[in-house]
């Protein structure tokens, strides 16, 4: 793929890149759908339910089925609606979530671009989209919506600071931005030991950064019935849970990457393909995702600002300057 | 609504020179959180709220008019629909207020099934308020939980007097039906499975960092405010009031039994919660004690007279219904029909001190303080 991205264009090598895009959403769009599937029954399992088993053999053609019917749909619009706006926000939404897919090194030969700050691009791309989301909440004409769009956007930008902090921490260990280099740098350990607190941060503000329980606040049903995408219906709604779903997946990835070490295998097991363990890392991370989704209750929101400036923030600082003392007093900066 | 609610302010911010204006917020009636048909006006500023307006009467049907129109008997399936999360308790209360106005003498094992009717159903109530409070507050799986332990209950009922919701077991002077073969020893299965089970819920949900910070000293009210609006059960023993009719005013047979009366001085939502819970093991309690003591046979109706008619006159009786003093108030002319006939229902009462919780809160907290009154619109419209 990377030598790829090195060749002088031609029509030969650009026609393979916009293919392999194709080939990479079908497989996110996969992953969406059985996401999706599994998390129903998951939860389903963990509520004495039983989840979908209708359509198709165990249900697995379920979410199939509810795309086609999202497909099919009136696409309806509030007549107040700022109409190019209304359209305009699922794709501001769902565009940088597909986007950031580009950098993840899935293998260390998997990976559509080996860019120098590939964390820098994540965290930059996907902070667009709560442009989605607050158009949306705008444009619908509606207050539900208004609410939940205001809410979203404080949500979103305030967790994004401690999210980024985080990081810094895996990034001063590794130094470099580069996600392939940050894998290779786990070699001997995986960042989870070294950088635990960090872990623990972006854990936490990962959660509040996808929107989901327990800080599911922008669509908080009890309060807001659906918040920002309260007045989208159809394919425009779909846009939207694709959005959702797809950082989960990125999210997920960039989880592995970051803090477990990506392809690496557990030692003595090599034998095993690095994709594979990729995948494991990355499904037990999901499996988290929806486990916390059937326990938790939810924060409300003044609460969820303090606790993301007041509790996660410290936590990251005091992160970054445990790791710069640790790695200066290794390297010897203090005696030179 | 008032003239007050409807003028909305805005006024230009002298520190940003930003327009900023209040709205208009329409929660409900077709809303996940307000429980039923309920509509609630909010005048909110960001997310404060600065007034708010409870619109009922969505569910109204009239049931005193009709009453008056029906005989005492027919009248007893009318209540079912009243509060229908707890019909065994308004059954009761129409049947009570009847009997006593006649004199009439009720059998032993007839208030035995009475009781243990009303105290399961007393349960079934607080778990379904259980269940979606906790789905207000954001949590799924607890109403799942619940919705299972309860519907255990229901088949109770369902065996007990082939209904689910909406009863009518009780009758003038006795119960309609007595107890099936076997039926008791299941009560006595289902007391032991449940104290097991409300430990269960506390591990899963009471202890909870998120859920407390998100109860904890919301919607606080003194005791003073809880006997000027007039409020009953749960919400006044949250103040620190002990009462309750079972203890204070003992009707059917509560006297024989021991149970404790939970009582809480904090007076927010989360004191709410926790005294809910505690009734649900003071009622698994009492329903204990109650199928111990159940006589071996005996009469289920009373002597009662062909065609009710009770003296002229008029009588009050109040009752402990799950969400507070449930009354049934009977003016009678001597003849077979009631002549005006009025329930006092605890979650109209309780129901009309919340423009005055809300003032001034989150919009998160709405619903976090609606639920904990826990009103069934059914018998707040009546």
């Amino acid at each position: 793929m990377a030598n790829l991205l090195q060749q002088t264009t031609s029509l030969w090598n650009v026609t393979m890149f916009a293919l392999a895009a194709v080939v990479l959403l079908l497989v996110v769009l996969g992953f969406v759908t059985y996401a999706i599937y599994f998390e129903r029954k998951v939860i389903g399992w963990m509520q004495l339910r039983i989840g979908p088993n209708r359509v198709g053999p165990l249900g697995l053609l379920q979410t199939v089925a509810d795309v086609a019917k999202l497909l099919m749909k009136e696409d309806t619009r509030p007549q107040n609606a700022d109409k190019a706006l209304f359209a305009l926000a699922p794709v501001l939404a769902y565009a940088p979530a597909f986007g950031v897919l580009a950098v993840i090194p899935f293998t260390d030969s998997i990976q559509f671009a080996d860019l120098g700050i590939g964390v820098l691009y994540y965290i930059a791309l996907s902070g667009i989209t709560v442009l989605g989301v607050i158009t949306a909440g705008w444009a619908s004409n509606n207050k539900y919506s208004l609410i939940g769009g205001l809410r979203s956007a404080a949500q979103m930008i305030s967790y994004e600071v401690p999210l980024v902090m985080s990081v810094v921490g895996v990034v001063l260990m590794t130094g470099s931005m580069n996600l392939r280099e940050i894998v290779e740098a786990q070699k001997d350990v995986w960042n989870i030991v070294p950088q635990f607190l960090g872990f623990l941060v972006f854990l936490v503000a990962a959660q509040a950064e996808l929107n989901r329980t327990p800080f599911d606040l922008p669509e908080a049903e009890s309060e807001l019935v659906a918040g920002y995408h309260v007045e989208y219906s159809g394919f425009r709604f779909a846009m939207f849970m694709l959005a959702e779903y797809v950082y989960m997946f990125g999210m997920g990835a960039l989880v592995t990457i970051l803090f477990l070490g990506g392809w690496l295998p557990i030692p003595g097991l090599s034998f095993i393909p690095g994709i594979v363990w990729f995948i494991l890392k990355f499904s037990l991370y999901v499996f988290f995702q929806f486990w916390l989704r059937a326990t938790m209750p939810r924060l409300r929101a003044d609460q969820l600002m303090s606790f993301a400036w007041k509790g996660l923030l410290p936590v990251a600082l005091l992160n970054i300057l445990i790791t710069a003392v640790v790695i200066s007093v290794q390297n010897g900066s203090f005696h030179s | 609504m008032s003239p007050e609610l409807t003028t909305v302010h805005s006024e230009k911010s002298t520190e940003t020179g930003l327009r900023t204006e209040e709205m208009l917020l329409n929660v409900g009636p077709q809303h996940p959180s307000t429980h039923g048909v309920f509509r609630l006006i909010v005048k909110i500023d960001g997310e404060t709220i600065k007034e708010s307006t409870p619109v009922i009467g969505y569910l109204h049907r009239g049931t005193e008019k009709l009453a008056e129109n029906l005989n005492y008997t027919q009248i007893i399936p009318y209540t079912d629909r009243m509060d229908y999360l707890s019909a065994m308790t308004n059954n009761y209360v129409i049947c009570h207020a009847v009997e006593t106005m006649m004199g009439i003498e009720v059998p032993e094992r007839a208030e035995f099934l009475r009781v243990i009717a009303m105290e399961l159903n007393r349960i079934a109530s607080h778990l379904v308020w259980w269940g979606t409070y906790l789905l207000d507050i954001g949590a799924m799986s607890p109403f799942l939980f619940a919705f299972r332990d309860r519907e255990t209950i229901l088949d109770l009922f369902n065996e007990l007097c082939g209904a689910r919701l909406t009863y009518n077991y009780m009758r003038i002077g006795g119960v309609k039906w007595d107890a099936p073969p076997g039926w008791i020893d299941k009560v006595g299965e289902f007391v032991q499975y449940m104290k097991k089970e409300v430990g269960n819920y506390h591990a899963l949900v009471s202890g909870n960092e998120i859920f407390l910070n998100r109860l904890k000293g919301i919607g606080k009210f003194d005791a003073k405010t809880a006997l000027d609006y007039s409020m009953s059960g749960v919400m006044l023993r949250s103040t620190g009031i002990k009462w309750d009719l079972r203890k204070d005013e003992p009707y059917s047979i509560y006297n024989r039994f021991e149970f404790d009366v939970p009582t809480s001085t904090e007076g927010d939502c989360l004191a709410r919660y926790q005294l809910r819970m505690a009734e649900i093991e003071q009622s698994l309690r009492i329903v204990e004690q109650a199928v111990a003591q159940f006589p071996e046979g005996g009469e289920i109706m009373g002597k009662v007279p062909k065609v009710i008619r009770p003296p002229v006159g008029e009588t009050f009786v109040r009752i402990e219904s799950p969400r507070g003093e449930i009354g049934c108030y009977i003016a009678s002319q001597g003849k077979d029909k009631p002549w005006r006939l009025k329930f006092r229902r605890p979650s109209f009462n309780n129901l009309q001190v919340l423009p005055k919780l809300l003032e001034g809160e989150n919009i998160a907290n709405m619903v976090a303080i609606l639920g904990s009154i826990d009103i069934v619109l059914g018998e707040v419209d009546a």
